[in-house]
């Protein structure tokens, strides 16, 4: 026993830490998700100007790149004359605040059925299957529009609607790590001393599932995110004046024509932030199960 | 066989008949439907004779059984809007959506397939990062957004492309690359994961080893296995299409039914968009339950588990 040599698979942290330093799209992505994240909290702080005051004699002001921009507003303005960085630092707020609420409140529905259905099985399992061949058979983006219609368009609203329409594919995937879980050694040998079920769900069943939870959770994060943006770009989202990214793509369609920069910021931002919590989400899943990764 | 399709079939009934149920109570959850038809101004006399009119003043249950024996006889009601039979309003503009839809999963599995196999071919190689590279950009481009670019680069800047209508095939193309590239890495990776399991089994290292020319194998022995759990994805993705193609249509104004669903959910027309949702995912599941059933046909091992 003693002789067996030490193999380094033994600790797997420092091998944790090497691969999540090699990857580099986790990288990448992790350094822009931060990068924004920190722009949204600390927005009063760095945005040059107040994203909701308006200026109608400086409006449609081009970025500081155009011949005509000034340093003064470094992205321009709007069509308000409201300044566009400032709108734009703003509005990394609210899709990070509906990206990660919708994703809480999604994932805790999700997590929830998937567990019961993948440790209970039988009658449970099949009703949550049932519940998600319903959800999946509803258009996503058709019921969202619908319900705000009906109820009005606000913040908490979106965050409520998608909060309760993304919740598929945390129950499709937590139902089936559950699954794989559910007939381990230790899953018996716990029952077997007479741990309570609420225990063993969640002593035993929730650390064992949790890497694929925060996977699914990223990825639903950047989810949200784009449709949101995608509500609010059909006015069915966020309302004027918060400067929603989706909405500030919509407000600035109509003169995209003559000054396309009104656009490409937003887009290019949306894209940029979307792309960057989707390579996390990746990296993350690559790092703690590459088993899964096609 | 015949078993497994009475079984998977009962579960579309049901699927749908709960579907509908979700799409009814939409007319209930803000408000009474009756002062929201008869508008701000309305008396309270004008209220109570539309409440009677439309059925209003009974139990839900009752007003719930009511509309789906209409709905399965093919009677969604009249639109508050266009003042017109939703179901003939549905069936008007459903063509559009589909010739869209279809053009869409065509143009996706056109790009996707080629692009998975050939990955697959050389993992690791230029290929596969550069497909690899298109799927993940692909998934977080905004589609309202690329569709503005799109529109902007070809119609405005090169005049190739028409802005908006619904006309000729020439008003298909930009919406068709925008709902289709959405589906493509999807289908993409699986017929890439497909492809590498397929090509690692022993009847294909048999086929190579008897001298078949390499083509041969990859497309008559390993594409056709592969390309089974595609088929049901694709079919998948056809019925997300159909939701997505309310973004699509709003934007290039292409008069299919997404469109409609658009108009009807800014004017407050209920029963359009009731009717809407339900048939958009009535053709989900048929879509998937036929999609199971020939995947159950195809591979014995589903049907009977």
């Amino acid at each position: 026993m003693t002789n067996l040599p030490q193999t380094t698979s033994n600790n797997p942290y420092p091998a944790g830490k090497v691969r999540i330093l090699q990857h580099k799209g986790m990288m990448i992505g992790s350094l822009i998700v931060i990068f924004v994240m920190l722009l949204a909290i600390l927005a009063p702080l760095i945005a040059p100007h107040d994203p909701y005051y308006q200026d109608l004699l400086n409006r449609l002001k081009p970025p500081v790149w155009d011949t005509r921009g000034s340093w003064d507003h470094i992205l321009g303005t709007d069509h308000l004359g409201r300044d566009y960085l400032s709108r734009l630092i703003y509005g990394a707020r609210i899709s990070l605040l509906i990206g990660i609420g919708a994703a809480m409140i999604s994932g805790i529905i999700g997590t929830f059925l998937g567990v019961m259905a993948g440790y209970f099985g039988g009658r449970v399992d099949m009703v949550v299957t049932f519940l998600i061949t319903v959800r999946l058979s509803m258009p996503v983006v058709l019921v969202a529009l619908a319900v705000v219609a009906i109820v009005g368009g606000s913040l908490q609203v979106v965050i409520a609607v998608l909060g309760l329409l993304l919740w598929d594919r945390f129950a499709v995937v937590m139902r089936s790590s559950t699954l794989q879980i559910r007939s381990m050694d230790y899953i018996t040998a716990a029952r077997a001393v007479g741990c309570s079920t609420t225990r063993i769900l969640m002593t035993e069943i929730m650390p064992n599932v949790v890497n694929n939870l925060i996977v699914i959770a990223t990825l639903e994060i950047a989810h949200a995110i784009i449709l949101e943006a995608a509500l609010s770009f059909l006015g069915l989202g966020v309302q004027p004046p918060l400067p929603s990214w989706g909405l500030m793509v919509s407000e600035g369609k109509d003169m995209m024509l003559f000054e396309p920069w009104l656009i490409t910021i937003p887009g290019v931002a949306l894209f940029a932030l979307v792309l960057s919590i989707n390579l996390l989400g990746d990296g993350m899943r690559d790092v703690t199960a590459p088993e899964n990764r096609n | 066989m015949f078993f497994y399709a009475f079984k998977r079939s009962l579960l579309a009934i049901l699927v749908a008949l709960t579907v509908s149920m979700i799409s009814f109570s939409l007319l209930y959850i803000s408000s009474d439907p009756a002062i929201a038809m008869a508008g701000e101004t309305a008396s309270d006399a004008d209220i109570e004779a539309i409440r009677e009119l439309y059925g209003f003043d009974r139990s839900i249950v009752v007003q719930y059984l009511d509309w789906l024996k209409k709905a399965a006889s093919g009677d969604l009601g009249k639109s508050y809007y266009f003042r017109t039979d939703v179901s003939h309003l549905i069936a008007e503009r459903l063509p559009t959506t589909m010739t869209l839809g279809l053009c869409a999963i065509i143009f996706a599995i056109g790009l996707a397939v080629p692009l998975g196999v050939a990955a697959a071919i050389r993992p690791n190689s230029i290929i596969d990062r550069v497909a690899l590279f298109l799927s993940v950009m692909g998934q977080a481009l905004p589609s309202f957004w690329f569709a503005l670019i799109l529109i902007v680069l070809f119609s405005v800047n090169l005049g190739w492309l028409p802005v908006s209508g619904s006309d000729t095939w020439l008003h298909f193309v930009m919406p068709t690359i925008v709902l289709g590239y959405y589906a493509a890495p999807a289908i993409m990776r699986l017929t890439r994961t497909g492809m590498l399991e397929v090509l690692s089994t022993d009847y294909i290292r048999t086929a190579r080893a008897k001298g078949l020319r390499p083509p041969v194998v990859l497309f008559k022995h390993a594409l056709r296995n592969a390309i089974i759990p595609v088929v049901s994805l694709a079919a998948v993705q056809f019925g997300f299409m159909l939701g997505g193609s309310i973004v699509v249509e709003t934007i290039f104004a292409l008069h299919g039914a997404g469109f409609l669903a658009w108009e009807s959910i800014t004017r407050n027309d209920l029963p359009t968009v009731q009717g809407l949702i339900l048939a958009f995912s009535l053709f989900y599941i048929i879509l998937t339950l036929i999609a199971d059933l020939i995947n159950a046909w195809l591979d014995p091992r589903i049907r009977i588990s």
